[in-house]
């Protein structure tokens, strides 16, 4: 029988890094033989470039603008490095119409188009949804039914943590009523003094883990520029392995939680117990 | 069985049937409505204080429509050559079509666009991106066709929420044009507690948009706006005929069968008749504040009612002519109105109505029933505020809450050089002295009699608890009510659209309603109906002791 596909979705604050990360971790579960789509659900659309060696996607609004009613799962999904499924959402340009109903739109135009059956044979489906969770529509894919566990990328950096602090809040609300489970937080490191430490303190007080640290490496950036993740640019990097390590600890994964986020006076009081310390 | 089922007003205090109404609400909401249900006293100085024009409480099915259907709905919907475009989803497009019995005379130049029906039929994708684009296509495409006068455009409640800037594109397309008036209402249907708001923003861009675009002055020795008259059923030609009569001019009427030019000259007219106090007063503080025109309450329901708003005007212009002619008018009319009036009233003496209407309805038409001998025992509005009930005099004290201050108040200020003040100040005050009364609305509750119900905002589930106890041998409302009304076995008649009737107004109209409510309320038919369970009943019982 075929296992059944898991479906995680990435938040974190924006600017965090949650595009690179996924498109990275992707890579690394591909190496390991997995069968993933990736959907963007950003309005920028920039979630699969990295897969993809580029910006070269129709999206999914954009093709059911201009094709009407008559979209096949082929117009909106494109294959990437090592057979992953490429899916970019999109979305209005800034400050118009209303990018959240946009993401309930274009998900549900998926499902219709039966792009999570199982007669894809998928392994994993990924959300990479835009930093703030603003409105209803970009709460989508955690909704019953949607995805069922969900990483925050977060760094040592104090907005970081508030924003990761938030959505666990935001989770909290679907996870009562639905699947969602909250699987961990993956540090992307800022080199921020005693990151490791806090983030771990972190995610206990939250009633998850830090599921992985993600050190700092400006081959990131390289594979960036050349529109590759590190895997495909480089593979014997040293960060290429930290993302396979990901990888494998998001495949091994089985700790799922409903989140017990803090109160903002106890997210200061970590933060001041972590940031002021002498680093050792 | 017949619990109560014959059991008549007389036998109810009214304090009773408040209670009884409150009875079935959880205390907050019983709370709440009790501020809105006012048993009338009657009161030396002053009036009772009623709550009104506040949000409906959830779970209570309410009477009134929204911000949307108020502005295009009530107050531009009759205008017939201006082109209306709903921007957004189909489903309001109906809306966007004449759904009013608002009457309009094409004119010599034919042109009419109350027949058609105009929308941006926004989809999905047009949330999703914006409708910026597709309204501009639709009024170029208005414009192509038809090449109006003037295009409005109405805000539905997405495009408040998605932020479509609707004002921006309809300044850019009048520019384009140059010779057609582009302007926009942002109407959407949650912006106020109820369709008061709409005609609130209606006003306001009506006034800054189009009044005083035409400064030409059209002929005429008594020239009047006749502001909040609709024209439903034919009220406003009677009306006009009446005018012509008396050789008064109509320079404008808002917006009963009007056309733009109409709004546009408004300010060359030289006094404000008031019918509609609630939808309209704001254009008529505005028109006098600018141009110097005094505003009067009038009353062309009821043919009494019409022969006092006609001495009224032609008081104000203080013309022995006019006087003598408005005289000679109503001694021709009345004649006819009486014998039909005598006829009728043997019929109709004593009989009892409930009148739930508007903003002005449910005040004006007590003037018809009281002709005909009839007593309104309930009555009350669906959307209007504090001094539509208690009178003017309680407007500086009333509380601007947070549903009001959504809704824009335009500052106006007197015009430079077109401010001409009507009437000099020992003029106004010459006629005030003699008990002359200008910007005056004393309300309903004066108008009712003590120890009747005055209730706010009336819902579903009152109405006919209300007609249970109280049966009253008509029902006035809107096609909400028309036949929950009808089948509690109470004849039902509309205000909003006069079912297939009318026109009301004036002395022709009163015959008409005489005729229409004597055919209602002593019509056989209703004695004759039964329920289903009552004739039949589907289960019987016994215990099984018995």
């Amino acid at each position: 029988m075929a296992k059944k596909m898991r479906k995680v979705a990435i938040y974190g604050k924006g600017g965090i890094g949650k595009s690179t990360t996924t498109q990275n971790t992707v890579a690394g579960l591909v190496e390991m033989g997995r069968k993933i789509m990736v959907v963007g659900c950003d309005p920028k659309a920039d979630s699969t470039r990295l897969l993809l060696g580029g910006l070269a996607q129709k999206s999914v609004l954009d093709t059911l603008r201009e094709e009407g009613e008559d979209v096949e799962l082929e117009d909106i999904r494109k294959a990437g490095y090592g057979g992953t499924l490429c899916v970019e959402s999109g979305g209005p340009e800034p400050g118009v119409g209303c990018a959240g109903r946009g993401i309930i739109t274009s998900i549900n135009m998926l499902e219709s188009l039966g792009a999570y059956e199982e007669s894809e044979g998928l392994d994993y489906a990924f959300y990479d949804v835009l930093g703030d969770v603003v409105c209803g529509g970009f709460a989508m894919p955690i909704r019953d039914g949607k995805a069922e566990e969900i990483y925050i990328v977060v760094s040592g950096e104090m907005m970081a943590m508030y924003a990761a602090n938030n959505i666990s809040k935001g989770i909290v609300k679907f996870a009562q009523s639905g699947v969602v489970r909250l699987g961990g937080l993956i540090c992307n490191s800022r080199a921020v003094d005693n990151e490791k430490e806090m983030i771990e303190e972190f995610a206990k007080k939250l009633g998850t883990q830090m599921i992985y640290f993600v050190p700092r490496d400006n081959d990131v950036q390289r594979a960036e520029i050349n529109r590759k993740t590190v895997i495909e640019w480089k593979p014997e990097a040293t960060q290429a392995d930290a993302y396979r390590g990901l990888a494998k600890a998001i495949d091994e994964n089985e700790k799922f939680v409903i989140p017990t986020p803090l109160e903002i006076e106890e997210l200061e009081e970590l933060l001041m117990a972590y940031g002021l310390m002498e680093a050792a | 069985m017949a619990i109560n089922i014959k059991k008549k007003l007389v036998q109810w205090d009214p304090v009773d049937v408040k209670a009884e109404l409150l009875n079935k609400y959880p205390p907050k909401v019983a709370r709440k409505r009790a501020k809105q249900i006012l048993i009338n006293e009657a009161l030396e100085n002053e009036t009772p204080e009623i709550s009104a024009n506040i949000r409906t409480i959830p779970g209570i099915i309410s009477m009134r429509g929204c911000t949307y259907a108020g502005c295009k709905g009530v107050i531009m919907g009759p205008t017939r050559d201006i082109v209306n475009i709903t921007h957004g989803p189909i489903g309001c497009s109906f809306y966007s079509w004449l759904t009013r019995r608002n009457q309009t005379d094409a004119g010599p130049d034919g042109e009419n666009y109350m027949t058609y029906c105009f929308s941006t039929d926004m989809q999905d994708q047009d949330i999703i991106f914006g409708g910026e684009k597709k309204l501009t296509e639709a009024i170029q495409e208005a414009y192509d066709l038809f090449h109006p006068k003037s295009i409005a455009v109405f805000a539905t409640c997405p495009v408040g929420l998605i932020g479509d800037d609707i004002h921006t594109v309809t300044r850019n397309m009048k520019e384009k044009f140059g010779d057609c008036n582009v302007y926009a209402f942002s109407c959407e249907g949650y912006k106020g507690v109820s369709q008061s708001a709409g005609h609130h923003i209606a006003n306001n861009q009506v006034f800054k948009h189009i009044v005083g675009e035409n400064d030409a002055v059209k002929p005429g020795k008594f020239k009047i706006n006749l502001l909040g008259e609709y024209n439903i059923g034919g009220d406003g030609f009677e009306i006009d005929r009446i005018f012509e009569k008396c050789g008064i001019t109509a320079i404008s009427t808002f917006s009963g069968n009007s056309t733009y030019d109409q709004f546009a000259s408004a300010h060359t007219a030289d006094l404000n008749a008031v019918m509609c106090h609630r939808s309209i007063n704001y254009v008529a503080d505005m028109l006098e504040t600018k141009y110097g025109i005094p505003w009067i309450k009038v009353n062309f329901t009821g043919a009494d009612a019409t022969a006092k708003s006609l001495r009224k005007i032609a008081e104000y212009f203080g013309d022995k002519k006019l006087i003598k002619t408005v005289e000679k008018v109503i001694a021709e009319e009345m004649p006819a109105v009486e014998a039909v009036r005598k006829d009728v009233r043997s019929r109709t003496e004593g009989k009892t109505a409930m009148i739930f209407v508007g903003g002005s309805r449910a005040h004006h038409y007590q003037e018809l029933f009281k002709e005909m001998g009839m007593k309104t025992i309930s009555a009350g509005y669906e959307f209007a505020h504090r001094d539509d009930y208690e009178g003017r005099h309680v407007l500086p004290t009333l509380k601007v809450d947070a549903d009001s201050r959504n809704i824009e108040e335009i500052e106006v200020e007197a015009d430079e050089t077109r401010y001409n003040p009507r009437k000099s100040v020992e003029e106004m005050k010459a006629l005030e002295d003699a008990g002359y009364k200008f910007k005056e609305y004393d309300g309903l509750i004066p108008e009712m009699a003590e120890g009747t119900l005055i209730i706010d905002d009336l819902n579903q589930y009152e109405a006919e608890k209300l007609v249970e106890m109280m049966k009253p041998d008509i029902f006035c409302a809107g096609i909400k009510e028309k036949f929950s009304v009808q089948k509690l076995g109470v004849p039902m008649k509309q205000l909003h659209s006069y079912d297939s009737g009318g026109p009301y107004a004036g002395f022709q109209g009163a015959i008409n309603f005489y005729q229409e409510i004597d055919r209602l309320v002593n019509s056989k038919v209703w004695s004759y109906m039964k329920a289903p369970w009552q004739e039949n009943p589907q289960l019987t019982a016994s215990y099984c002791w018995e």
